[in-house]
């Protein structure tokens, strides 16, 4: 029972160190945002991995998305013969959550593993006490560039899966229900209108929309980093490192997005 | 064997090694050592076991010091104790006059401006051309222009006897180990630094770029005067560089001397580590 207990406590000392170290990462890592040097070489690159490389696979998720959604909602709006609200369904749902959600998912399925696994392998070749013997601080060069890239690259990811998503409903609708495209459009604007603007112009959808993808690209990137720095052992920590960076980023930005739809309610008074 | 007119170095070493110690103090005479540049005092350190266990050692300015060892005996765990990479749990660590624990986060990165250490595996950027490597503490460290910059990894590539023209595009990747090895020598002295520190600077690499190496290191005792610090379980490449071995043994420095010392010494252990 000793032992058990012993195993317990020890177990929670080591969760809640994991929890210290990966706030002081994110900590340092947005305060390095602020200070020079400024390593805009690395952040560029970054974006062209994190968001660039990703654009292919973010297209093809919005547009089946956006095919499906339409597709299935089509059946059921049919019975009610509200097919014509399809346009606002698509419009409203990829916006909302399915365009930020599945984006995020995808990214982090594609970059997290990505991240964790360079990063581990350079912490298993001591690449990074190099980089610390120079006098250089990994945080600043290796994690910021890529937190900052995440931070830009994924809201732009959600825009574009948001707007693909939305011609992929379009598709079905114009020639699977035989929808005219302004009253699909038409319906896409309502959507977006009705819950309101923030500052009497920004639709709150918008707002939200982009908030989201801003706080999981901060998410995604701090996660892996953080796995990928804390790497042991050689090839198969690395492996490690990117497997459970994938589980832990996919897990925190369905739960972030729980709470982040919870909150922005209140706050934009659509509760 | 020797019917066949061959004779097997590795039969006895020692010989030759006080030959080749002898005819380099006659040539370039002994190094001007003096006052330590590091020193450690009683330093204890336990990870999930003792790893030191009141480990005393300094080294001089100008001079080599070998740190021996069995693997896992902790040697290279000294060094990344005087970059600061570590913390001890107790003890002193002293370095180009600086107390080592105490320093905050940026004193530490300051500090190690001053040191440049080779790395087992060399430790090079992948991602990074050979240039982009050598150049990388500089850019960090000094504000140059492109062509003074390109100046000096130039010259440190051919002080490690690297042709630039040849290396200097190409990625880590696409070397040797051997070639590596200089490139990280190299790196680690592109900003002139006044002590190097190698981890295993010798490892897994053939008996004719080990000899490579170690003139490498005497070399950059005699031209660039730089205080060295070398770990190593590899005691006769060991040998033929340094001027002081230190042997650790289960945490603690148990022989302090010359190699010539260390040869002729009647302790049991380091006759056995020495064969």
């Amino acid at each position: 029972m000793a032992e058990f207990a012993a195993t317990v406590e020890q177990r929670i000392r080591g969760v809640s160190s994991g929890v210290y170290d990966y706030f002081t990462l994110a900590r340092r890592a947005i305060g390095f945002i602020f200070a020079r040097p400024f390593y805009w070489r690395d952040t560029l690159i970054q974006m062209d991995r994190i968001g660039v490389g990703s654009i292919p696979i973010v297209v093809l998720t919005g547009l089946f998305t956006g095919m499906v959604l339409a597709l299935q909602s089509s059946v059921e709006l049919a019975n009610f013969g509200a097919d014509i609200y399809i346009g606002n369904l698509v419009g409203a749902s990829m916006v909302r959550e399915l365009g930020p959600v599945l984006c995020a998912l995808m990214v982090a399925g594609r970059s997290a593993s990505g991240i964790a696994a360079e990063l581990g392998s350079m912490r298993v070749t001591e690449q990074i006490d190099a980089l610390q013997s120079f006098g250089t601080d990994p945080i600043k060069k290796l994690v910021t560039p890529r937190l900052l890239a995440g931070l830009v690259m994924l809201p732009i990811l959600t825009v574009i899966a948001d707007l693909i998503g939305i011609v992929g409903g379009m598709v079905i609708a114009l020639f699977r229900i035989g929808m005219t495209a302004d009253a699909y459009f038409n319906g896409v604007l309502n959507a977006l209108a009705e819950p309101g603007f923030v500052l009497g112009i920004i639709p709150k959808d918008f707002v939200t929309g982009l908030l989201k993808p801003f706080v999981f690209g901060g998410i995604i990137t701090l996660t892996a980093s953080f796995y990928g720095l804390s790497t042991r052992g050689g090839t198969e920590g690395v492996g490690d490192a990117a497997t459970r960076s994938v589980v832990a980023c996919s897990v925190l930005i369905l739960a972030v997005d729980y709470f982040m739809t919870q909150v922005l309610l209140v706050v934009l008074g659509q509760a | 064997m020797e019917g066949d007119g061959v004779r097997i170095a590795h039969d006895d070493p020692f010989p030759a090694i006080r030959r080749e110690l002898a005819e380099d103090r006659e040539q370039y005479g002994d190094p001007q050592t003096h006052g330590a540049v590091i020193r450690l005092e009683d330093v204890h350190l336990t990870f999930e076991e003792p790893i030191l266990s009141g480990v005393s050692l300094e080294a001089r300015r100008g001079e080599t010091l070998m740190v021996a060892g069995e693997s896992g005996s902790g040697k290279s765990t000294i060094l990344k104790l005087i970059l600061r990479l570590l913390v001890p749990d107790s003890g002193r660590i002293e370095v180009l006059g600086r107390d080592v624990i105490h320093l905050t986060f940026e004193e530490a990165l300051d500090l190690r401006r001053h040191i440049g250490m080779v790395f087992q595996n060399a430790a090079l950027f992948d991602s990074m051309t050979i240039f982009e490597n050598v150049a990388y503490p500089l850019r960090e460290n000094r504000d140059l222009e492109d062509d003074e910059l390109e100046r000096i990894v130039r010259e440190r590539l051919e002080f490690v006897d690297l042709e630039p023209e040849r290396v200097m595009h190409q990625l880590p990747s696409q070397l040797s180990g051997g070639m590596r090895k200089r490139v990280g020598i190299a790196r680690a002295i592109a900003t002139d630094p006044e002590v190097v520190l190698y981890d295993e600077p010798t490892a897994g690499l053939d008996p004719l770029t080990i000899g490579t190496i170690n003139d490498l290191i005497r070399k950059l005792q005699r031209e660039l005067k730089v205080t060295s610090v070398i770990v190593t379980h590899d005691i006769r490449a060991g040998f033929r560089v340094a001027q002081r071995v230190n042997l650790l043994r289960d945490g603690k420095i148990v022989f302090d001397g010359s190699p010539e010392d260390m040869i002729v010494a009647d302790d049991p252990y380091i006759q056995r580590f020495l064969s």
